[in-house]
């Protein structure tokens, strides 16, 4: 797949958030401002294309020579588990200002879906080392879009009247539901037509 | 459904919740799968205790927790091929599910085994009944079928007479997901609060 293909389908056709349903608690939970869904966003989609570039090389460069693809699983995960410490080395270090800011975020990206969602994507649909850097990145830049949209409504919606059991949690949820519904509009039959 | 379920009151392990619940074989299955490895992950590190480094508590939880799902992985990958291939990589991601994470993490790595275990299964249970509750109302509304296991002469397959022809197919996208996750969060918010006021939050 050309990489417009691949970054129009990881960002609209297969949100990870609204189609994939992954990371869908820290879209529910942390949304609530936009400054955190900034930093959130931001740190996610940097380690999701890390990790799928660590991950789709661990896996063709060391599992599968070695028959060891039963480890696939365990060493994903300590992948993200070491990306996630070596990048808040590095910014801290490079850059405290930058650290002070999206350091906080780290911790939390450790066991986020959409981290492990895409290594394990890019290992199952067979993508090169180019394409699983785009992947990763257009997967995080569509989870940052939802958590952005998402901010914005969240941000309407507490100037609205709404009925006192779906107040919260509940009203989000619908809103995220009526979103995925909008964001259908993007589906195979446009990708096709587009990029053929 | 406990006062503290899991997935409505704390919000934990949403994405299983939400993904695999289009058909209530799949809730069951991943179901059973959480409440097996947050059962084995509580008793392992609660019997490993303070004998892992402070600094190298949650990667090696995590690493517990991933060994576990492995297992249970390749046991469906053997056992169960057509589970196994309808739940994808939903069954690897149990791995970094926050509901079994957080109960290590809160729970078991400062009880005694048993006292972990009995909390492993009441958390695990309370999140198998959410799952298997909104696939139940997911599938009979966008499918009109309820899908069991094949059993002897039993197929697997409930069929609900008028609502299999005129299926509300929207409950079996995403966007269902997440509509049915908002109206029974709703209900729940609703009963819990007629039995304890305040301490809800936003």
């Amino acid at each position: 797949m050309s990489y417009v293909g691949i970054i129009v389908t990881f960002v609209f056709v297969q949100n990870f958030a609204l189609n994939r349903l992954l990371g869908i608690c820290p879209f529910i939970g942390v949304s609530r401002s936009p400054g955190t869904s900034l930093g959130l966003g931001v740190v996610i989609t940097v380690v999701s294309a890390l990790s799928a570039l660590a991950a789709r090389t661990v896996y063709h460069q060391a599992l599968l020579p070695l028959g060891l693809t039963y480890l696939e699983t365990v060493s994903f995960v300590l992948i993200a588990v070491a990306l996630v410490r070596l990048l808040g080395e590095t910014v801290r270090r490079a850059s405290p200002g930058l650290h002070a800011v999206f350091g906080g975020f780290l911790p939390l990206v450790t066991t986020n879906c959409v981290v492990l969602g895409i290594a394990l994507v890019v290992v199952r649909d067979g993508y090169g080392a180019a394409e699983s850097i785009v992947a990763g990145l257009a997967a995080g830049a569509g989870y940052f879009l939802a958590l952005g949209l998402m901010a914005a409504l969240r941000d309407s919606l507490r100037k609205e009247w709404v009925p006192k059991p779906f107040r919260g949690v509940s009203i989000t949820f619908i809103s995220a539901g009526l979103m995925s519904l909008a964001f259908m509009a993007f589906d195979r039959a446009l990708l096709k037509n587009l990029f053929g | 459904m406990s006062r503290r379920n899991p997935v409505f009151a704390m919000l934990l392990g949403l994405c299983p919740a939400l993904a695999v619940t289009t058909r209530v074989d799949n809730a069951l299955g991943l179901g059973a799968v959480v409440v097996l490895v947050l059962a084995l992950s509580s008793l392992t590190v609660s019997l490993l205790g303070k004998h892992v480094p402070e600094n190298l508590r949650t990667p090696a939880y995590i690493v517990i927790i991933a060994s576990y799902v492995t297992v249970v992985d390749l046991f469906l990958r053997a056992y169960a091929p057509g589970l196994s291939k309808n739940l994808g990589i939903f069954l690897p991601l149990t791995a970094v599910n926050c509901l079994i994470l957080g109960r290590v993490l809160i729970f078991a790595q400062d009880n005694p085994p048993g006292a972990s275990l009995v909390d492993a299964m009441k958390s695990g249970f309370s999140f198998f009944c959410a799952l298997v509750l909104i696939a139940l109302v997911r599938e009979v509304l966008g499918a009109g079928t309820i899908t069991l296991f094949a059993v002897g002469p039993f197929r697997g397959v409930l069929v609900i007479p008028l609502l299999s022809e005129n299926p509300v197919r929207v409950f079996g996208l995403a966007a269902g997901a997440f509509l049915v996750a908002g109206y029974l969060k709703a209900l729940y918010d609703r009963l819990v609060s007629d039995e304890e006021t305040g301490e809800r939050e936003s």
